[in-house]
């Protein structure tokens, strides 16, 4: 969205920008939270889980009250936001942000001295300051390796650069360190999230923006709950771009989980893995092999990928023909 | 006939089934409510039993399957047959010989070594690291659990479960004596019962179930009947070393003490298993031998000081 108001250079209005960074933090509490709750399951701790996950639902009823979704919010149009914030609403943020305040400042002290807890998080998954630089690690990861990184204020978008917070980084290198950050930085999203409703400026909630973006290319970066969130956008002039390409946070800290994980004991696994927040979907990637001396790529269509399924299972002596010849008859 | 009524009936098989159930539920609602849960339904761990036993058995193609199949009934029959020698709500116990409290305390590790040898013969690589995992987890546990019960016996100079029961019911107030060793022996409960902090065999986030991975059907249900079975007698027997008191009521209110002090047991277990998150292996033994161990050491010395000193 960032990209494609760049390339097409729209003027975003102010208030517009307050509900993307709203939004943006709301997204983040119900990240991190969920999160806590997860390495709480990980470690075998489903306490904890239950009381985040509970406290987690507050976040998500605010979402769905502003945008009606409690997932995919879909606030963001090309130009500006969908939907505004009423006061009364707004007052319903900030009773909401005074619960979930209180009840993060009790898991800080769940984290910070049930020693069970402490036990199976701190000296886990270590990464020291220099593996975290070497292998690009980003958002909370590296932050808990003492890398003073965030595009929220190192790169401002949206309304960040009205507003003053802190950046939290951790020197525990560990799963415990990447744990404080997270609870930190749910206390400073609720104050960011009560600067935005001080300071939300008056304005229209958009303007209009041509279908057709002039040619073009742009970077966005944006700081997701998980780290920095990158998107190229390439436009040729036409309501559809040419090429988009987007590298989520898990990409940049997948590869530090091999670092993390050397010589530790299988029970480490999980928690190890969980800790950088991953999201395997956001890996996928495509690999074309192209032959030597030829320009040609192979790639298969969907009919060859199923043919040759078909083909692979009958050759491993399993064969759904006769199934789907009955299933067929079935249907009719 | 009277024997097969007492092994099949009361207090056998039946009762224990029966009261095995229902502190699961008890331990299942308790845990769901102190996570702000609802919980289950009071007939939810019978209707998981007959939904098992309705399932279909798999067993695994490398496994061998007389072994497979006979584990979970030997872990219920080794629990139940140490029932039979706690005392429950009278001084007297059903089967009683000097030196019994050694014998259900074997009879109370064969289940961790059916676990073991269940999940060494599903030939799963998750059944396999919980079942080594079981056994080292006995290794560290036992040794306390042990120390810990034997100190009660030491005062009441018997190894029998009835005359450690008599000596208490003469002198009511010595069992106060023991609180530190039936601290020590309710976190070693929970390592035996394999429960949060110490469930490290069947850790579901690491090896799926463990030793339970490859289990099934009417199998999985016999298993995990003789977990609730073997938390019952655990508690039994934990209430008749620790809280050997009012065992002289009539039987009616005897046993109606005896069930509360069993389910107060269980509810102990499982807000002990809410607090706390799941060690590993290496920390579970250290934490065994380390404070642990040292500490049923202390409960051994005092109860040797004041029998020296006191009860001379």
């Amino acid at each position: 969205m960032q990209a494609v108001e760049e390339i097409a250079s729209v003027d975003v209005p102010k208030r517009a920008l307050y509900i993307r960074t709203l939004v943006g933090e709301l997204e983040r509490i119900h990240s991190h939270l969920l999160w806590l709750g997860v390495a709480g399951h990980e470690v075998g701790f489903d306490t904890l889980l239950m009381y985040t996950w509970r406290d987690r639902e507050v976040v998500m009823d605010i979402l769905a009250m502003l945008t009606g979704n409690r997932v995919n919010y879909g606030i963001n149009m090309v130009g500006g936001v969908r939907r505004d914030v009423t006061p009364e609403q707004a007052k319903d943020i900030l009773k909401a942000m005074d619960t979930l305040e209180e009840r993060t400042k009790y898991y800080i002290q769940i984290a910070t001295q049930e020693t069970t807890l402490i036990q199976r998080l701190s000296g886990v998954g270590l990464l020291s300051h220099k593996d975290a630089l070497n292998l690009g690690a980003v958002g909370p990861t590296a932050r808990a390796s003492s890398v003073d990184r965030d595009v929220r204020r190192d790169d401002p978008y949206a309304a960040y650069a009205d507003i003053k917070f802190k950046v939290i980084t951790d020197n525990h290198n560990d799963v415990y360190g990447r744990t404080l950050v997270r609870v930190g930085e749910l206390l400073e999203s609720y104050n960011i999230i009560r600067q935005v409703l001080k300071d939300l400026p008056d304005g229209p909630l958009m303007v209009k923006v041509p279908r057709k973006i002039p040619a073009g290319e742009a970077v966005s970066r944006y700081e997701a709950p998980r780290g920095e969130d990158m998107h190229y956008v390439k436009a040729n002039g036409t309501d559809k771009p040419e090429r988009v390409k987007v590298r989520a946070p898990t990409l940049a800290n997948i590869q530090t989980v091999a670092k993390m994980l050397e010589d530790r004991q299988l029970a480490d696994l999980p928690i190890v893995i969980a800790a950088i927040d991953p999201c395997f979907s956001c890996t996928d990637r495509l690999t074309g092999i192209r032959h030597e001396g030829s320009r040609k790529k192979n790639v298969l269509k969907w009919e060859e990928l199923r043919s040759y399924s078909i083909k692979y299972y009958q050759e491993h002596g399993i064969d759904f023909t006769e199934l789907n010849r009955k299933a067929a008859r079935l249907l009719k | 006939m009277i024997s097969f009524f007492y092994i099949l009936i009361f207090p056998g098989f039946l009762f224990l089934s029966v009261f095995g159930l229902a502190a699961e539920f008890v331990d299942r609602k308790l845990y769901a409510r102190l996570q702000n849960r609802v919980g289950p339904p009071w007939f939810q761990p019978l209707a998981d039993f007959i939904k098992l036993s309705a399932k279909e058995e798999i067993i695994p193609e490398e496994a061998n399957p007389s072994m497979f199949k006979i584990m979970p009934v030997l872990a219920i029959t080794a629990t139940i047959t140490a029932f039979f020698y706690i005392p429950l709500w009278s001084i007297k116990p059903l089967f009683a010989f000097s030196g019994d409290l050694i014998v259900v305390l074997y009879l109370l590790t064969i289940p961790t070594l059916t676990f073991f040898l269940g999940g060494w013969y599903s030939t799963s690589l998750y059944s396999k690291i919980g079942a080594v995992r079981a056994l080292t987890q006995l290794f560290a546990y036992e040794v306390p659990l042990l120390m810990s019960i034997l100190a009660p016996a030491l005062l009441a100079n018997s190894w029998s479960l009835s005359e450690i029961s008599l000596f208490y019911s003469r002198h009511p107030l010595l069992w106060l004596f023991n609180l530190l060793g039936f601290a020590i022996s309710m976190i070693s409960l929970l390592g035996k019962l394999e429960k949060v902090p110490f469930d490290i065999p069947e850790a579901e986030t690491e090896i799926v179930a463990g030793t339970f991975t490859e289990y099934s059907g009417k199998l999985l249900g016999l298993f995990r009947l003789g977990i609730d079975i073997e938390a019952i007698v655990g508690a039994s027997l934990m209430a008749a070393v620790y809280l050997p008191f009012g065992l002289s009521l009539p039987t009616v209110l005897g046993f109606f003490l005896f069930v509360t002090k069993v389910m107060a047991i269980i509810c102990v277990l499982s807000v002990l298993r809410t607090i706390f998150a799941r060690l590993r292996i290496d920390q579970m033994v250290d934490f065994c031998w380390k404070c642990l161990a040292p500490l049923a050491f202390i409960q051994l010395f005092i109860d040797l000081i004041f029998k020296g000193i006191v009860l001379r």
